[in-house]
């Protein structure tokens, strides 16, 4: 018996017995939702550890699957994200009927990025694609005594066939021009053909549509608002984070021979989205559209670091994905324990906060900090490096728009801090007791993002595992 | 001497303020902190005295240099020469005042004094930076606490001078840091020492220099980014307005001469605007000043009239004219820290900052009537006073430039102090002389806490005043290696 499957196969595994166990438990008598979430904590805690052991590159079914350090650690931060996103909905899962349920839609989008991230062909690729979608149009839709949670949830699938379709439309010309799937002898056969780079076109708006890019972002927002806060922070941080992962993949790897002109493409993408995300950003009042949209002018950020086709431009991506991680969870943690306990979703629901919860306002305003790339967190990091990698490529242009971005997203950032700390309330949100498990949740992230930053280890070792074109 | 010491002194006090309890527990760890790092400072001036008079002829003294991300070639490179050294005792000494200001500081305590020792923070590490980058990181750290120490400790419309002033200076950085990328894609270092070493290509330097110094510029109030001033000082608590004018406008200035030694041939190129600007800013400032009415806008204003000098002294490019800049800086800094620590003095008693509604107070406190005079006098540019000195160099120094349009801008400027006198002794005249009004009579003179700081920032003023010499030998050897880098060009051309 070959064990290699088994090991480079471990996280996928894991993950699926975990699935089956949770369908055991299901199945089995009433338990307390306090243990069955105590018991899954652990059970995602294990799997992250169980992330970390044996790197090893290989390949399994015929290329299918590929597996080297760089994917494994990849699927680690998504691991490390479930298991801090499973942490912080601790308030609100306690006290719903389908906490299973939850968990088995969520894990099962996971395992289909992972084997999406994983994937060396566009079959593989494309029904971990699905896998990872699917479920999460279900999760979205988990409030089930809300309109707009279902409404969200319609517009997740609605939104998701439709780049599918396109995706698959790409995916099918692509077949016509190179007569195959698989990742490494696409490469071979690409040559800039009109139809191709059609094909290579339609493939990257199904890319765009995954990860909010503008003019593909229209469903986030509603989707976001309309979802439970633990689905958005997922759909916000993990969904984004597997889809980025494997464009940088895929594009690194197989589209190197158009590389001049998905660099256009980016660059079109990029100033859009940032400009886009910032301008909608400013006018919202919703905590979760809020995010959403700022969310959205981050991933142009990232996709500037993406552009530079560089091992530095690879390095930057990850290395910001890990701190949009830790800093857009605490956001986000804060609004669910927030939204779990009382209620309140609304920006200006949060003003006066700091009088009430100066700790949960610590948490809020060194994520926002963050996300908004202000030292000494490590979004300044993050943010920089991104830039500094797309500088490389000598497009200042593109680098003086981001930076004057920069002070665009700053003030809307500063204007959540404003009402937490500055702004008269005489009704502010009354002081909270957090579950203890939420709160270690925070400390991580918070942790994470000032030690992300000023620890350069993470990034040198990022770096060292990463490649470029 | 280890200076990484200057930021761990800041890091261990703002962590023990976090966990002291109570008032007084916070407030004596504050001081304590600020008076070891006073201490700290005047230790590295002597070892930097004993190096020197040692025959240490290098540029940057107690050089340290650790990798920090090594796959971008970022350094922790760490040093400082007579220009930082003098910056770093300006800020330590300034810490020390505002804290002693805040003493009675009850709304949030905890808070205040943690967010006054996380800026001070950043001055130091930016003072000592030698790579560019940690140079950026440091300036950033320094704006946040600015935004929560005004809106949150303000008064006025305080969240929006708040609001204000932050996307300001976050602009500035924003064009910082373009200028750095600038720097950094062309050299693949941010070094500041291996960047002088090997120079950076002429056309890089005049597209990146603009974006680099006006960055800065906005820290400095250049004109047209001033506007940030007035409404930041004005609506920020006294310690806070201590810390901005004193200290973190000063890394606008430094910043900017920074720039000017990385980027010479730049800075020959553009020099007439930078002069251009200064002029504006010196002359507009002086007279907005006139139609101010309540003191903090008054200093304020004027603050940008005083900083027009820096930018002046540094864009006329020669070595008399630079050092000016410099001693501007401290003597700025000193003077205009303790005109809003005399301010805040008064308005804490008075509950009012307008020079109408005041009058006579200097029979009701002597103490603080006299620090508010000795301000006013050091700002008008009396001789004996630092102001005097600071100027006189920058005058000099200018008029040292052959170009007749030069000479304008020093003439015009020179002007403005008459303008300063103007607004200086009408504001002392009506608001410390005269009669008083009878609810201000009973008010009580300066405590030991407000005394102490006042005559600490007075010491500075007139060490610098009567004694220039001190300071000046202290810079001089580092204007003399910017000079040969300012001069690196002219030869060459």
């Amino acid at each position: 018996m070959n064990y290699t499957i088994l090991l480079h196969l471990r996280q996928e595994l894991l993950l699926a017995a975990l699935i089956f166990l949770l369908l055991f438990i299901k199945l089995g008598k009433d338990r307390s939702n306090e243990s069955i979430l105590n018991f899954i904590n652990l059970a995602l805690l294990v799997n992250l550890v169980a992330g970390f052991c044996c790197h090893e590159t290989g390949e399994l079914f015929n290329g299918m699957f590929n597996t080297n350090t760089i994917i494994v650690f990849e699927k680690n931060l998504l691991n490390l994200a479930v298991l801090l996103i499973s942490m912080q909905s601790y308030a609100w899962l306690k006290t719903n009927n389908n906490v299973i349920e939850f968990y088995l839609l969520t894990l099962t989008s996971l395992l289909g990025m992972f084997f999406m991230i994983s994937s060396g062909n566009l079959l593989m690729f494309y029904l971990g694609l699905e896998m990872s979608t699917i479920p999460l149009a279900a999760a979205a839709n988990f409030d089930l005594t809300k309109r707009k949670s279902s409404e969200a949830a319609m517009k997740l699938i609605l939104s998701s066939a439709f780049s599918s379709a396109i995706l698959l439309l790409g995916i099918s010309f692509l077949y016509g021009t190179t007569g195959t799937l698989s990742f490494s002898i696409i490469t071979a056969h690409l040559n800039g053909n009109p139809l191709q780079l059609f094909a290579f076109i339609l493939l990257v708006t199904g890319f765009a549509f995954k990860i909010s890019a503008v003019p593909f972002h229209l469903w986030t927002a509603d989707v976001y608002e309309g979802s439970p806060v633990a689905v958005t922070s997922f759909l916000s941080v993990i969904s984004k984070a597997a889809v980025l992962f494997t464009l940088v993949n895929i594009l690194y790897k197989v589209f190197t021979p158009l590389a001049s002109s998905w660099y256009l493409i980016l660059m079109v993408l990029t100033a859009a989205t940032i400009l886009i995300g910032n301008l909608f950003a400013l006018r919202q009042d919703n905590f979760k559209r809020f995010l959403a949209f700022s969310s959205i002018a981050q991933v142009g950020f990232i996709l500037i670091g993406i552009s530079s086709s560089s091992q530095a431009g690879m390095a930057s991506l990850i290395y910001f994905v890990l701190i949009y991680i830790f800093s857009n969870l605490a956001a986000f943690g804060v609004v669910s324990v927030v939204s779990a306990l009382t209620g309140k979703e609304n920006i200006s629901d949060f003003k006066g906060f700091y009088k009430t919860n100066p700790m949960l306002s610590w948490v809020l305003t060194i994520a926002l900090f963050s996300l908004a790339g202000v030292p000494p967190t490590a979004g300044f990091f993050g943010k920089l490096f991104l830039l500094m990698a797309g500088a490389a490529k000598g497009n200042y242009g593109i680098i003086i728009f981001a930076a004057l971005n920069m002070v665009i997203s700053f003030y809307y950032y500063l204007s959540v801090v404003k009402a937490i700390f500055m702004d008269e309330n005489s009704t502010p949100i009354e002081k909270m007791t957090v579950p203890v498990v939420s709160k270690i949740a925070m400390y991580i992230c918070v942790v994470g993002v000032i030690v992300t930053g000023l620890v350069s280890m993470v990034y040198d070792y990022i770096h060292s595992i990463s490649f470029g074109l | 001497m280890n200076l990484t010491l200057l930021i761990l002194i800041p890091l261990l006090t703002a962590v023990l303020i976090l966990l002291a309890k109570g008032l007084q527990q916070i407030r004596v760890i504050g001081l304590t902190g600020a008076v070891v790092q006073l201490g700290l400072a005047g230790m590295l001036l002597n070892s930097f005295l004993a190096e020197r008079a040692a025959g240490n002829k290098a540029t940057y003294l107690f050089e340290s240099d650790q990798t920090w991300f090594k796959a971008l070639n970022i350094h922790y490179h760490i040093g400082i020469d007579g220009i930082a050294l003098s910056m770093i005792l300006l800020t330590s000494v300034i810490v020390v005042a505002g804290i002693l200001v805040s003493w009675t500081m009850e709304k949030l305590s905890k808070e205040y004094f943690f967010l006054l020792v996380l800026l001070s923070m950043g001055a130091y590490g930016f003072f000592i930076s030698l790579d560019l980058f940690t140079l950026f990181f440091f300036l950033e750290v320094a704006v946040i606490p600015k935004f929560l120490l005004i809106g949150i400790w303000g008064s006025g419309d305080k969240t929006k001078s708040a609001m204000k002033l932050a996307l300001m200076l976050m602009a500035g950085s924003a064009l910082v840091m373009v200028g750095l990328f600038g720097i950094y894609y062309n050299t693949q270092s941010f070094d500041i020492v291996q960047i002088t070493q090997h120079g950076i290509p002429v056309g890089v330097q005049k597209f990146f220099f603009p974006f680099a110094f006006l960055g800065f510029g906005v820290f400095a109030a250049l004109f047209p980014f001033h506007t940030w001033v007035p409404d930041g000082h004005a609506s920020a608590p006294t310690a806070a307005s201590m810390f901005l004018a004193g200290i973190s406008m000063k890394l606008g200035g430094y910043g900017c001469l920074r720039i000017v030694t990385l980027m010479p041939d730049a800075a020959h190129t553009y020099s007439w605007i930078i002069i251009l600007l200064a002029t504006i800013a010196i002359i507009y400032g002086a007279f907005a000043t006139m139609m101010q009415t309540d003191l903090k806008y008054i200093n304020a204003y004027s603050s940008i009239s005083h900083c027009g000098f820096v930018i002046l002294g540094i864009g006329m490019l020669n070595k008399t004219s630079i050092n000016g800049a410099v001693i501007q800086m401290v003597s700025h800094g000193l003077m205009t820290a303790l005109f809003f620590a005399a301010i805040g003095m008064i308005y804490s008693r008075t509950h009012t900052r307008l020079v109408a509604q005041l009058g006579g107070l200097l029979k009701a406190m002597p103490f603080i009537s006299t620090v508010f005079v000795i301000a006013g006098l050091c700002s008008l540019g009396l001789p004996g006073f630092s102001g005097f000195v600071a100027e006189m160099t920058v005058f000099v120094g200018s008029w040292q430039n052959p170009n007749g349009a030069y000479r304008l801008a020093t003439v015009l400027s020179g002007a403005s102090i008459v303008v300063t006198a103007v607004y200086i002794l009408r504001a002392t005249g009506r608001a410390i002389m005269g009669p008083i009004s009878t609810e201000h009579a009973v008010l009580s003179d300066a405590t030991w806490n407000e005394k102490l700081a006042a005559i600490l920032l007075i010491a500075g003023i007139l060490i610098i005043g009567l004694a220039p010499f001190l300071i000046n030998h202290l810079i001089m050897p580092s204007t003399d290696t910017i000079m040969l880098q300012l001069g690196k060009v002219v030869v060459g051309k």
